[in-house]
């Protein structure tokens, strides 16, 4: 059960004054946002999460469903870097199902755009959050998708299938069945034939182009037993943060690749530490983030209540590549790093 | 009384009169062919002729006890709609697969993994995701996103959904076919798993539905001669 509006709205407002007195700019974000930004950032599974509704001028509208993209933009019009930006406000789910999930709550978040030190920023805002959050005794999980990259990124495989895997990081079956398939020797696939006159916008050489690649890939030596189990027991790593550092520093003698990820790994654990927070002891899940947000691409977190039944309570991540999404192509990546709480469970739980 | 939604039109009202009369209820019309007016010889059973496409509105609503449509509409328009009605009959007639197919000179795709990966390119090429056309948004929407296929987006297309490809407003399509044939027509061909839901004719229970004593006990007798479930309530 949702926590009454007023309750929440106090820990929302005492959340937001807070990030303020740290040096956070304040920032305000439309309710209404244009559908087609958001469609193409984040697929057709955001329908099913977002209110949809209409302007008669502007066509296809959503209600937030999260502040992450209209502060990016905000930022890339407007803002300076170093930036700093609290807000705060309703965002807005959709259910498919009966469920006890609020279709409609505050979140509080903090935003940094800084490129001068990503690890002190992602050590910032994870120290600045279990701080605030320290009250509720909260179980923190976190991860790095950075590393996962890195490590798919090194395997002694072609470019195309690095880049099939890379794209499937956030869709753990399909990254599971491109790595098996990847793994075996196929024969040459048959080439359909077929009459038909081709019809539609995809193009003669788009097909031409596809079949040579599937050529190439049947011709491609299947990954090793290796170098799967190797990503394996990277994929599986649950640990404290000190001993996944030090196995992950073992593994990259043998996968060079994840050397300078888990080098940035060892200094967010220092920069952490001299933040006050015991960094060693963190709980460490390395797959931690993978099906949340598609555009997380590092240092990954959240904070969770005892009742599993519950969302987290904050969370927050890496998404240095979504402002380059997000400039449609042209676009530079931001390093980019925040996080949310949601005032409400806060609230439920006895508040701050 | 008991309302029981049928199809107002065509061969599916046929279809349906046929399929309750051989179970010993009799359906009739009512007044002159264009009024939309059923009768039953059974006095506690009251049909409502409505758009079949409307069914499952009305039995979400419970506005009827009983209603009879396609599954394809009532699990494409009803979010969990095992929370709203209870299938008590599959009914043997007006099948239709819907599938998910692609321009038939796509030699290169023949599966959703393949589909998958064609999108990625696409969107690469055109700086857009791979468009596919359908009617039925939450069905395919579910079953790509149990299947995990990235960067498609769908486009609504209420009729002659098959020409979409040809008119560039959509690069595949997900429809209803029986045949297959007005697919080959139009120069598609189905995924080999791109088979989304196999639909046909279905009798539902509303849960909404005001079932009164006077409803339930009409029900038990119907359900007794239709062979069907006791206690959809």
């Amino acid at each position: 059960m949702m926590a009454a509006k007023g309750a929440a709205r106090a820990v929302a407002d005492r959340l937001h004054a807070a990030l303020l007195a740290e040096g956070a700019l304040p920032v305000e974000a439309p309710i209404l946002l244009p559908a087609d930004t958001l469609l193409d950032l984040y697929g057709e599974d955001i329908r099913a999460r977002a209110y949809v509704t209409a302007d008669p001028l502007r066509g296809e509208m959503m209600l937030r469903p999260d502040f992450t993209v209209p502060v990016v933009q905000i930022h890339m019009s407007e803002g300076a870097e170093p930036a700093r930006y609290a807000y705060k406000g309703e965002v807005f789910r959709k259910q498919e199902r009966p469920s006890a999930r609020a279709i409609e709550y505050l979140q509080v978040g903090y935003e940094v755009f800084d490129r001068d030190d990503p690890t002190g920023a992602d050590a910032e805002v994870f120290a600045l959050f279990a701080r605030l959050l320290a009250p509720l005794s909260l179980r923190p999980v976190t991860g790095d998708i950075a590393i996962l990259r890195a490590a798919v990124a090194g395997l002694r495989t072609t470019d195309a299938r690095k880049a099939a895997l890379l794209r499937h990081i956030w869709r753990p079956m399909r990254f599971r069945r491109l790595l098996d398939r990847f793994g075996r020797a196929r024969p040459p696939r048959l080439v359909l034939t077929d009459a038909a006159p081709l019809i539609g916008l995809r193009s003669q050489t788009e097909v031409d182009r596809r079949l040579a690649a599937l050529a190439d890939d049947c011709a491609a030596p299947p990954i090793s037993e290796e170098e799967r189990a190797l990503l394996d027991a990277i994929l599986d790593l649950s640990a404290p943060a000190g001993q996944a550092l030090a196995h992950l520093g073992d593994l990259a003698k043998i996968l060079h690749a994840i050397g300078p990820a888990v080098t940035r790994m060892g200094a967010r654990l220092a920069a952490l530490d001299r933040r006050g927070v015991a960094a060693a002891s963190l709980p460490f899940e390395a797959s931690h983030g993978r099906t949340t947000m598609e555009y997380y691409d590092g240092f990954v977190f959240s904070f969770h209540a005892a009742d599993p039944a519950l969302p987290p309570v904050a969370s927050g991540g890496r998404y240095d590549a979504l402002a380059a999404h997000l400039g449609q192509g042209g676009g530079q990546s931001i390093p980019a790093v925040g996080g949310i709480f949601r005032p409400g469970l806060v609230a439920d739980l006895g508040g701050l | 009384m008991l309302k029981l939604g049928l199809p107002s039109k065509g061969r599916l009202m046929d279809q349906c009169f046929d399929w309750f009369g051989a179970r010993g209820l009799a359906l009739s019309r009512t007044g002159s062919d264009r009024e939309y007016a059923a009768i039953a010889a059974a006095a506690e059973v009251e049909p409502v002729l409505l758009s079949a496409a409307e069914i499952p509105r009305e039995l979400a609503a419970g506005r009827i006890h009983l209603g009879v449509t396609g599954s394809d509409l009532v699990q494409d328009r009803l979010a969990d709609w095992q929370g709203q009605v209870l299938e008590l009959a599959p009914m043997g007639f007006g099948q239709a697969d819907l599938v998910l197919a692609v321009p038939a000179a796509w030699t290169d795709v023949e599966t959703l993994d393949d589909l998958d990966a064609v999108a990625a390119a696409f969107r690469a090429a055109h700086g857009f995701r791979l468009r596919i056309a359908t009617k039925y948004h939450r069905l395919v929407r579910d079953f790509l996103r149990a299947h995990e296929v990235a960067d498609y987006q769908l486009v609504d297309s209420q009729g002659a959904t098959e020409g979409t490809i040809r008119n560039l407003t959509a690069e595949a399509i997900a429809d209803i076919t029986s045949s297959g044939e007005t697919l080959r027509a139009n120069h598609l061909r189905v995924l080999t798993d791109g088979l989304i839901l196999e639909s046909q004719a279905t009798l539902y229970a509303a849960r909404a539905a005001d079932w009164t004593p006077d409803d339930r006990a009409a029900y038990r007798t119907l359900a007794a001669r239709l062979g069907v479930m006791s206690h959809p309530y």
